[in-house]
């Protein structure tokens, strides 16, 4: 047997936003184990819920991250709506899903320039970005604010979009649509971008699965799984197919996330043209009691919501499993037989989102 | 799109022989998550199959220790940690097992008492 040795990598670490760390055993520079350690900055948000009124509380759930804030707004409202039999109306639906694909494209956009920042492709990393702060335009349009903009309440949303609006957001999307394809077909095309992504860290359908992948990494592996197929918010009335390659590898999971924006664009034109007028809240009276599991298609990938009422407006319990819980045990399985100098570029295509996972 | 979603109640003793019996049936671990309850601690863990959604509900004294279900489901690991360190379950053998060294707290399972 080859001399092992440990090399500790993060919390800190220039390709790495969020704390997160590793101790790698290495046979020369050959990965042979990966222990993670997360856990530098617990909030324990879920807490909360025994202290915030059921209302107040999608505050904090946004506050969860920055990235997914309105997912998980959305989720934990859904949940509530749930137990209570309460029914956003239509147009509340639909304005929820044109948030939730914005906030698809939003999320896609800034781990494309993450991973073209790890590349050093440093032009590639401001294009994407660049084309992503027109989305916060958007949200600052439509809501006033471009992170987290609190636009889900039980019942509904706090905001409406008007007709000027959603023009505006469909030239917008026409205008990024037009502007992306050079900076995918870079992302796809370009010999040095494909010399680090493909092969590397190949996940098998049958891995994917039974390791418990979501989202782009379970799709990269060719498993056809959307939970918005479920039909929340307005994406049953919406033509959703599961964005899906078979290679499984980094450069799989980088063509899901990119074939995924366009499909985002297409869902978006859609619920504008479908967009019913009407009511965007209903009333909502007493205090929920009883239990509730929903699920979300965040852009990370599948995350779990599970809400425990008891009659009062005190919650007993908020569970919130995110994406990340369940893409880190097949990302521990990838890093196994892997070169040192690819475990920043392999951690960083589950699209790792500490901020969620220490809520 | 039509898709199960229950919450089943289960026994200590009937616990381990349904999750071997999910695990043969092709379900996948996709939740797993502890609350408090009067009685002590009531777990839930959520299997998922395609669109379908189980949820085994477990309900334990405070001191009554749980099997772990790393040695079926290795992928438990992080939230079985997460469910012994916040809430202070006591589960016997996890695979991975972080002995409360998962999360960086200042205090000993901040989630067992209310408020």
């Amino acid at each position: 047997m080859a001399k092992q040795s440990i090399v500790p990598f993060g919390p800190q670490h220039p390709v790495l936003p969020e704390p997160v760390h590793l101790d790698l055993v290495l046979e020369d520079e050959t990965v042979v184990k990966a222990v993670p350690s997360i856990g530098f900055v617990h909030r324990g948000l879920e807490k909360l819920v025994e202290l915030k009124d059921f209302k107040q509380y999608v505050y904090i759930a946004e506050r969860v991250c920055g990235i997914c804030s309105f997912g998980h707004g959305l989720g934990y409202c859904q949940c509530v709506e749930d137990i209570m039999g309460v029914e956003a109306p239509r147009r509340a639906a639909y304005l929820r899903t044109i948030w939730m694909e914005m906030s698809r494209v939003h999320s896609h956009l800034l781990w494309l320039g993450l991973l073209a920042d790890a590349l050093g492709f440093e032009s590639l990393f401001m294009q994407s970005w660049r084309l992503r702060e027109k989305i916060l335009d958007m949200f600052d349009l439509t809501t006033g604010g471009r992170i987290i903009f609190s636009v889900n309440c039980i019942g509904g949303v706090l905001k409406d979009m008007d007709s000027g609006m959603l023009v505006q957001i469909s030239r917008t999307v026409d205008e990024i649509e037009r502007e992306l394809r050079p900076v995918a077909d870079t992302f796809l095309r370009d010999v040095t971008v494909g010399s680090r992504l493909n092969g590397l860290g190949v996940l098998s359908a049958e891995d994917a699965k039974g390791m418990g992948a979501v989202g782009p990494m379970l799709r990269a592996s060719g498993v056809p799984y959307d939970s918005r197929l479920t039909g929340y918010a307005a994406y049953g009335d919406l033509s959703v197919e599961p964005i899906t390659a078979t290679a499984g590898d980094s450069m799989a999971r980088c063509e899901v996330r990119i074939r995924e924006i366009y499909q985002s664009f297409r869902l978006i034109r859609e619920a504008i043209a479908k967009i019913p007028q009407g009511d965007i809240a209903v009333p909502v009276k007493g205090n929920p009691n009883g239990e509730s599991f929903m699920r979300i298609e965040q852009p990370r990938g599948e995350a779990i919501y599970y809400v425990k009422a008891n009659g009062t407006k005190f919650l007993d319990r908020f569970r919130l499993r995110t994406p990340t819980t369940s893409n880190i045990p097949p990302m521990l399985d990838l890093l196994r037989g892997c070169q040192l100098a690819d475990v920043a570029l392999l951690i960083l295509t589950i699209d790792p989102c500490i901020s969620c996972t220490e809520r | 799109m039509e898709y199960l979603n229950t919450i089943e109640p289960v026994t200590l003793e009937q616990f381990m022989p349904e999750v071997v019996s999910l695990k043969m049936q092709g379900w996948h671990v996709t939740q797993l998550c502890a609350a408090r309850v009067p009685e002590g601690y009531e777990l839930s863990y959520t299997f998922g199959r395609e669109y379908d959604l189980r949820t085994l509900r477990l309900t334990v004294a405070e001191d009554q220790p749980v099997s772990s279900i790393t040695q079926i489901f290795p992928s438990a690991f992080l939230q079985e940690n997460e469910a012994a360190e916040l809430f202070g379950v006591k589960i016997e053998n996890i695979e991975k097992d972080y002995n409360g060294r998962l999360y960086r707290i200042s205090r000993e399972t901040p989630f067992k008492e209310k408020g």
